[in-house]
């Protein structure tokens, strides 16, 4: 036993050392659009807050426990001339005493927890209203008050609080943004509420965090926050319907093809003549809404494009072929040809 | 057992007699060799769940891994959840629950002995019926099916760049089966049929021993062990067996509701039809919290067990320990809603599970403090058994602490559906469960093989696995907490998640090697490992005191205890300082008992074996393949068929001897409370025959418990 304590030394060395390269990279929390550690609005800062205390406490206990484990197995290994152990059966002082004080610390820890689940739950009552439903596999939003409807990218305005109601159009979907709040449940048949609001203008990243079928790891969500003179000047722009191509211009062909290979079916385009526009009632099957598909900067749940890739050659990619991209995507491989698809991209490109 | 007698004209049933070969592992009754059994059967699903996880790990080690295709992922996550919770700690726990409770608490089986082959028998082919979906299963609906096919595009599993997409046709709803995804609409193959039919089988398997289990301890212990002097073990099984009996009604509730939501259109959980799909997490939270318990604290036993025998101290807070087990398990079943607390439910619930949550880090911590004070001013031996007690203690504080981070519902709304929750769960049911397990392993593989496991070997296992465990789950918390969610298939490279990935996937591979390591060990020791002899811990409890490898009946003369940690007390006094002091030999101990108790002209008894506990639990699986198919002709026939088998294995079972006679000394009417008889048959007594039970213990032993 005592040949093999050395080689047990290095080995305890190796797994501090790994222990504390961990400990130096947890410290960087950058470019990593997901973390929590990086608050962007009251309510997450308000979570934020009440994680490290108890995180700071947990590792006082951390350090209490394993350090008892250490000097213990230190002092009181069985060596040669070691003595007999006294049979102790207990104490009931330190054991009185181990009882009250995590129980006292809990109640320290349930007080701001129970607050801050009251004060983050409801709505304000001057909140913006934005509905969101998830669908598989993308997040769609409408603004009840400007009746626009806009998928993947959720636009908000910087310093005010967002109300979102949410639905589900098919199974449950966890809707996620880190940066401005925990997360909450879309369940279908019923609405549930999250706040959001981030402070300064910026782009928050967020993850469809339930598991939700065949492509969950591909629902992904982008908040978008904007001054708020530039969010009404977006509204407005969102209000506009698109304009109408007509023979000879050169987004013509791309609205031939979208007309004829079924796209039209999905997905709904309003046009300034609102008489060309289809709109596919929220009951029917539905894909995301076009009419402003060139103001978003990502599409298919906002996956595309990938890390180095440029718009152009993902929207080429995807169109081809969306199942291969996203496995299962309701949008089918329309064996669209090359030419198509390039049509299809210099008219959708043109809808700002 | 040697039947010679003629046997009763009135039967035309006869009882096996095969010790050796294929039929006497059929129909063995031995609740050491159903320990066994149960053992590899979990230890094979072991494997198998861990090597689904090795090729999920594989699939994630690079941001847009494109290893595995997302049918295929998403069927390997569920089942590594469903294997290593469902077929692997429950009958590994079992496993040790049956070989050990009898001789824990000094009988000669468990109440029921059939019943107890008929739990393994059910849990073997229930096990066999899930796993049966990777070749029978699908995730698409049957053409010509009408009225429960999803929409085509969305579900066929192929698309996408990866290979092993012929797994996708397996569960892919997840361990959790959430609804509506899990449902028809959205899971419309038969493949989560086979999941939600094999959960119901195996969980009629644990609702069988739990009942035999609570019998045993209540009523089979040995004269003088008060259920205050029973090994913590004993405890925690009887602890254990509560829960199972009461949460294992609740998912069978919930599972039957799923198969007639898939199979005979009811709509429980369909939102457009009003349903509702959260009561599935109510209903599968409400058992899928304790079952957390149930695969904890057989571990907190096992642990209660090696720490004061390694530490030669009795173990610190005896009673504290044991109380704080039956706590955890009693509000147990009053957290489950923090597993939703994103799902919607008013501040009022999420604050008051909230709390609940966070009063079951007190008994957690009152046992873990009392671990550390039993090694405290000991005298610490670290062998193997000793180093993955200790393993157990270190890592499940680790797992404890991340609950509580999460009992605190807002940061919970951060951190659910994250690695963060992945690490926590492992570090309770691997760093927790699965350490104790090896430990339990290795402590009582003498009392298996009477051989001892290779120190050398065991401590390599032990330290490979605590640097891979740790390596594996680690960094998961930061993962987590860097918005990794779970159930991902793929991350984008933007993330920033690769590098602690990669790390991930390294440890699980150490893990693996650790893993690899153990099993030579545990193959080579068999065999060739040195004789332990009777005692070779130097231990407390009585099941020290039968042979090793232990005989059939156990032991010879039923300890009568006297104490707590009986067997050590025999052993040692104490000096004025409190110090133990030797005062006998272990093997001179039970030599003198056997001299002078042992009565050669009274027989031990035991029960005989029997075919029909295999052949009930064969006509289950038919049944249910029948329900999958029922819309066939054929499928119709297998359930019938199932039915039959099992109906007649009932009416065997009612009706074959008490056994093969020797002697007429049973009554006529002991032929119908079959089991009764045997019970008392091996009860502490060891006499066998009515006489047993008028002796039996049941004033001594019960009086004065309460």
């Amino acid at each position: 036993m005592a040949r093999s304590r050395p080689r047990l030394v290095r080995l305890g060395a190796l797994v501090a050392v790994i222990l504390l390269l961990g400990a130096c990279s947890l410290i960087s929390s950058e470019d990593q659009p997901l973390t929590t550690f990086e608050p962007a609005g009251p309510f997450a800062e308000r979570i934020d807050s009440l994680f490290w205390p108890v995180f700071w406490i947990a590792v006082a206990v951390f350090v209490l426990v394993q350090g008892a484990i250490l000097v213990i197995v230190f002092f009181y290994r069985d060596r040669d001339g070691s003595k007999e152990a006294k049979q102790l059966h207990g104490s009931p002082k330190l054991e009185i005493a181990w009882t009250i004080i995590p129980a006292l610390i809990l109640a320290g820890i349930a007080v701001p927890t129970t607050a801050a689940v009251f004060d983050l739950t409801e709505c304000g009552s001057d909140a913006i209203e934005v509905q969101v439903t998830g669908h598989q596999w993308w997040f769609e939003y409408h603004y009840p008050d400007a009746d626009i409807t806009t998928a993947n990218v959720m636009v908000i305005p910087a310093g005010q609080e967002v109300c979102a109601r949410m639905t589900s159009d098919d199974v449950l979907h966890n809707f996620w943004i880190p940066a401005l709040n925990g997360k909450r449940y879309l369940v279908p048949g019923q609405t549930t509420e999250l706040r959001l609001q981030a402070d300064q203008p910026g782009e928050y990243w967020g993850h469809c965090a339930e598991f939700c079928g065949l492509s969950h790891s591909l629902m992904r969500a982008r908040v978008q926050a904007l001054e708020p003179a530039e969010y009404e000047a977006w509204l407005a722009g969102q209000q506009a319907g698109a304009v109408l191509p007509v023979e000879g211009d050169p987004e013509y062909e791309g609205y031939q093809v979208y007309l004829n290979k079924q796209c039209i079916q999905c997905h709904t385009v309003r046009f300034e003549d609102d008489s060309a526009s289809n709109i596919i009632a929220p009951e029917a099957f539905n894909g995301p809404e076009l009419t402003h598909f060139a103001s978003r900067n990502v599409f298919a749940g906002a996956t595309l494009p990938g890390e180095g890739q440029s718009r152009e050659d993902a929207l080429k990619d995807w169109l081809a072929d969306p199942p291969n991209t996203k496995p299962g995507s309701f949008m089918p491989d329309l064996a669209l040809t090359e030419a198509e698809i390039d049509a299809l991209i210099v008219w959708l490109e043109s809808m700002e | 057992m040697t039947a010679t007698a003629e046997r009763p004209a009135t039967t035309i049933f006869r009882r096996p007699s095969s010790t050796k070969g294929l039929w006497s592992w059929i129909t063995t009754v031995d609740h050491k060799r159903i320990g066994i059994m149960y053992g590899y059967a979990a230890f094979s699903f072991f494997i198998i769940g861990g090597l689904e996880a090795l090729l999920l790990r594989i699939q994630l080690s690079q941001a847009n891994g494109e290893f595995l295709t997302a049918g295929a992922y998403n069927a390997l996550f569920t089942m590594h959840g469903t294997t290593m919770i469902f077929l692997f700690v429950m009958p590994a726990s079992s496993a040790l629950m049956n070989y050990l409770l009898p001789l824990l608490i000094g009988a000669r089986d468990v109440a029921f002995p059939r019943l107890n082959a008929l739990s393994w028998w059910i849990f073997f082919f229930g096990a066999i019926f899930l796993y049966s979906t990777f070749i029978f299963g699908t995730s698409m609906a049957p053409v010509g099916v009408d009225g429960i096919g999803g929409v085509d595009g969305n579900l066929a599993p192929g698309g996408g760049p990866g290979s092993f997409n012929f797994l996708a046709d397996s569960p892919d709803g997840g361990w959790f089966g959430y609804q509506p995804n899990a449902g028809p609409l959205y899971s419309p193959g038969t493949a989560m049929d086979y999941w939600a039919l094999g959960l119901q089988i195996i969980g009629l398997a644990s609702l069988v021993s739990s009942v035999n289990f609570l019998v045993t301890v209540l009523n089979l212990r040995a004269k003088g062990m008060r259920l205050l002097r029973m090994p913590v073990f004993a405890w925690m099984t009887m602890i254990t067996s509560f829960l199972l009996l009461f949460s294992l009604p609740i998912i069978a509730v919930a599972l039957f509701m799923v198969t007639f939501d898939r199979q005979f259109g009811s709509l429980f959980f369909a939102a457009n039809a009003g349903g509702d799909p959260i009561l599935w997490q109510h209903l599968f939270w409400l058992f899928g919290h304790p079952e957390v318990y149930i695969l904890i604290l057989p571990a907190m036993g096992i642990v209660s067990e090696i720490l004061p025998t390694f530490s030669r101290k009795p173990l610190f807070g005896y009673s504290a320990v044991v109380f704080a087990g039956a706590a955890i398990a009693f509000l147990g079943f009053g957290v489950w809603a923090h597993h939703m607390f994103a799902s919607g439910i008013t501040p009022v619930a999420q604050a008051a599970f909230g709390l609940a949550t966070m009063t079951i880090a007190i008994p957690t911590g009152i046992k873990i403090f009392n671990w550390l004070g039993t090694m405290w001013m000991g005298r610490i031996r670290l062998h193997t058994p000793m180093l993955f007690a200790i393993g157990f203690v270190a890592m499940f504080t680790i797992g404890g602490l991340s609950g509580v981070t999460h009992a605190v519902v807002p940061s919970d709304w951060q951190q659910t559906d994250t690695y963060y929750i992945v690490a926590h769960f492992h570090y309770v049911i691997f760093g927790g469960a699965v350490f104790g397990l090896f430990g339990g392993l290795y402590y009582w593989f003498p009392k298996i093989t009477g051989r001892l496991m290779n120190e050398r070997l065991g401590k390599v296992h032990f330290w490979l696995m605590l640097l891979g465990f740790n390596l594996t789950f680690g960094p998961m918390h930061w993962l987590g907490l860097q918005g990794m969610v779970r159930r991902t298939w793929k991350y984008a490279p933007e993330t920033g998640l690769e590098p602690w990935n990669l790390a991930v996937t390294v440890g699980a591979f150490i893990i693996a090697l650790s893993i690899f390591i153990f099993m030579i060990n545990w193959f080579t020791s068999r065999r060739r490992g040195r004789e332990s002899g009777l005692d070779p811990w130097d231990a407390r409890t009585i099941e020290w005191m039968a042979p090793n490898p232990t005989p059939e009946y156990n032991f010879a003369v039923p300890p009568v205890v006297t104490s707590l940690d009986h067997f050590w007390h025999l052993k040692y006094q104490e000096d004025v300082e409190g110090r133990a002091v030797r005062v006998a030999d272990a093997d001179e101990i039970v030599a003198n008992i056997e001299h002078e108790q042992l009565n050669p002209s009274s027989p031990i008894h035991l029960p005989n074996p029997s075919y029909f506990p295999f052949f009930f639990a064969l006509g289950l699986p038919l049944m249910f393949y029948g329900v999958i198919y029922h819309r066939t002709p054929w499928g119709k026939a297998l359930i019938l068929v199932g039915l039959v088998i099992s109906l007649a294995a009932i009416i065997g079972w009612a009706m074959e001897p008490l056994e093969e006679p020797h002697g007429g000394d049973g009554e006529p009417a002991d032929h119908e409370l079959d089991d009764r008889v045997e019970l008392i048959a091996s009860s502490a007594e060891g006499g066998g025959g009515p006489e047993g039970r008028r002796a039996a213990p049941g004033g001594e032993t019960e009086s004065g418990d309460d």
